[in-house]
């Protein structure tokens, strides 16, 4: 590997479930590469933003079919990794992030022993050596009393440091790329800012790469460096984070302009009409 | 229209109680269109389960159009004052039709014409008479919220209780429910009454609006004012901060309010 490989890189990906009318493609030929750097993808539901990010850690549940021109971590083909491999790579290389701490953690085992064990399985550490190491990732996401969250069960914990320790357990086997699936959508507007300055923090300490998948347009152009936007199983646009109200597809000017707006006088918000032509495009 | 004096509702018994509201005071007008904003466990969908009736288990003084409320109400009530909630995928029955969801409230409060009524609620909602014999899992996420505020409209109410009705459809859709609500409102003068944690959606549809934090009303203003960023509360302009996107300095300045 060199400085020069892609830590992601991703053609002609496609996503197809079969359906009694045929296969259905949740995604429709996706292609990016990703450095170290943030990465935005925001679709409304049934976009196949979702997928994409599952399927680069070969989540797709069966029957579902992921074929790429290219799917390579690190210059690695992911599409022919075996079984063995995969499992090596997730956790320890590649961790997702879900959107709900509630379904997410174990509920009959303590917080602290889910995240030492995320540890243990990716490590050759002892018991001890992996509780110092939770501790530390809790204390990493601005847990303020470590010692008693620890021995919390997930029902005892509050929705936002739920979150945070669905982070505190992805990061703590130090991945090179964290695949963020809606991760603050659950949460109240400041504990969500709350937990994208950890992610954000993370990322620029440890050099990660971040997958950071939303249906919310300000908050991916606002914490992202990219940013993809999918309609329909396929990407529309792709720019810079700064650059989105510059948006020039129509999909992405449709969906900035239906968003109400604080400083805006109240009236009717323009409403998206779908063009056929942007299945295509 | 609706008049609340020091409303509390507490959860639970002895030391393991959890007061929900903590004697709020507010009053919202005839016509007006109302926000009530807050984070979660703030308490505002408690006020507004009260005021509905579907909360019975609290204290203080609740009075809608004039007439002082008890923890029971009357039919009469309901056809008064409606709710739509968040999650169109919840709240409509799986296996009735549209048609029977939206006939069981005119059967309940005799009403006739019952052909006549539906027909007319569909064509107000947009949804049209094709509409009317499909099932909820038929229709998509904002057309089953039409439904539901069809449902809500169809007993002709003067006062529309709102739980957070776009968060849970797409922004798109949520702009054509917003546009939706605010045309009904005009053409039926409805008062309407608005839960959100969204304050985007509040300036879009509201007049005015209280902020509610752990129970209590934190400040009531106008839209005007929140347009403004002219919130006189620290909490309120923290929740104002927080709605304009992430930002690393502001994120760290954040701070709990009790």
């Amino acid at each position: 590997m060199t400085d020069k490989t892609p830590l992601l890189e991703v053609s002609n990906l496609r996503v197809a479930f079969p359906t009694r009318t045929g296969m259905a493609e949740a995604v429709r030929g996706v292609s990016f590469t990703l450095g170290r750097e943030k990465l935005g993808i925001v679709g409304e539901s049934g976009s196949g933003k979702s997928m994409t990010g599952r399927s680069i850690l070969r989540l797709v549940p069966p029957p579902g079919r992921v074929t790429a021109d290219r799917l390579a971590f690190n210059g690695e083909d992911l599409l022919a990794a075996s079984p063995r491999r995969m499992r090596d790579i997730r956790g320890r290389r590649i961790a997702m992030v879900m959107q709900d701490p509630k379904y997410s953690l174990n509920p009959v085992m303590t917080v602290g022993r889910q995240i030492a064990e995320a540890y243990r399985v990716h490590s050759k550490a002892g018991a001890a050596e992996a509780k110092r190491r939770a501790l530390e990732m809790l204390a990493a996401v601005r847990i303020r009393d470590p010692e008693r969250v620890y021995d919390r069960y997930p029902h005892e914990v509050s929705g936002g440091m739920g979150q945070r320790i669905m982070i505190a357990m992805m990061l703590i086997p130090d991945p090179d790329l964290l695949i963020a699936d809606e991760p603050t959508s659950a949460l109240d507007v400041t504990v969500q800012m709350q937990v994208l300055a950890i992610l954000d923090d993370l990322c620029s300490q440890r050099g990660m790469g971040m997958i950071f998948v939303s249906h919310d347009l300000n908050l991916v152009a606002s914490f992202c460096d990219r940013i993809l936007i999918m309609y329909a199983g396929r990407v529309v646009e792709s720019c810079r984070a700064s650059e989105l109200h510059a948006a020039r597809h129509p999909y992405t000017r449709g969906l900035l302009a239906s968003l109400p707006k604080i400083d805006e006088p109240p009236g009717d918000l323009p409403v998206l009409s779908r063009d056929p032509a942007w299945l295509e495009g | 229209m609706i008049d609340i004096q020091d409303l509390r509702v507490s959860f639970g018994d002895g030391g393991d109680a959890v007061t929900a509201v903590d004697g709020i005071t507010l009053s919202v007008r005839e016509g007006e269109s109302f926000g009530l904003v807050g984070e979660s466990g703030s308490g505002k969908s408690t006020v507004l389960r009260a005021v509905s009736g579907l909360n019975d288990d609290w204290t203080g003084r609740i009075a809608v159009a004039g007439a002082d409320q008890g923890p029971k109400r009357q039919k009469a009530f309901y056809k008064l004052c409606q709710m739509v909630f968040q999650d169109p995928y919840g709240s409509l029955h799986p296996r009735h039709t549209v048609d029977r969801i939206l006939a069981e409230p005119i059967a309940i409060h005799g009403l006739d014409d019952a052909d006549a009524r539906i027909d007319r609620v569909l064509r107000d909602v947009g949804l049209g008479p094709a509409f009317r014999f499909r099932y909820p899992h038929q229709l998509s996420g904002g057309q089953r919220q039409r439904v539901a505020i069809a449902r809500a409209l169809v007993l002709e109410p003067r006062v529309l209780l709102l739980d957070e009705p776009t968060s849970a459809l797409d922004v798109s859709v949520q702009a054509e429910i917003l546009n939706l609500l605010r045309r009904l409102r005009a053409e039926h003068g409805l008062t309407l009454v608005l839960v959100t944690h969204n304050l985007a959606v509040v300036a879009n549809l509201c007049d005015r609006l209280a902020v509610m934090n752990r129970g209590r009303l934190v400040e009531e203003m106008t839209v005007e004012e929140l347009r403004r960023g002219a919130a006189r509360e620290p909490y309120t302009l923290q929740l104002l901060r927080a709605s304009l996107g992430y930002d690393r300095a502001t994120a760290e300045s954040f701070r709990d309010y009790a």
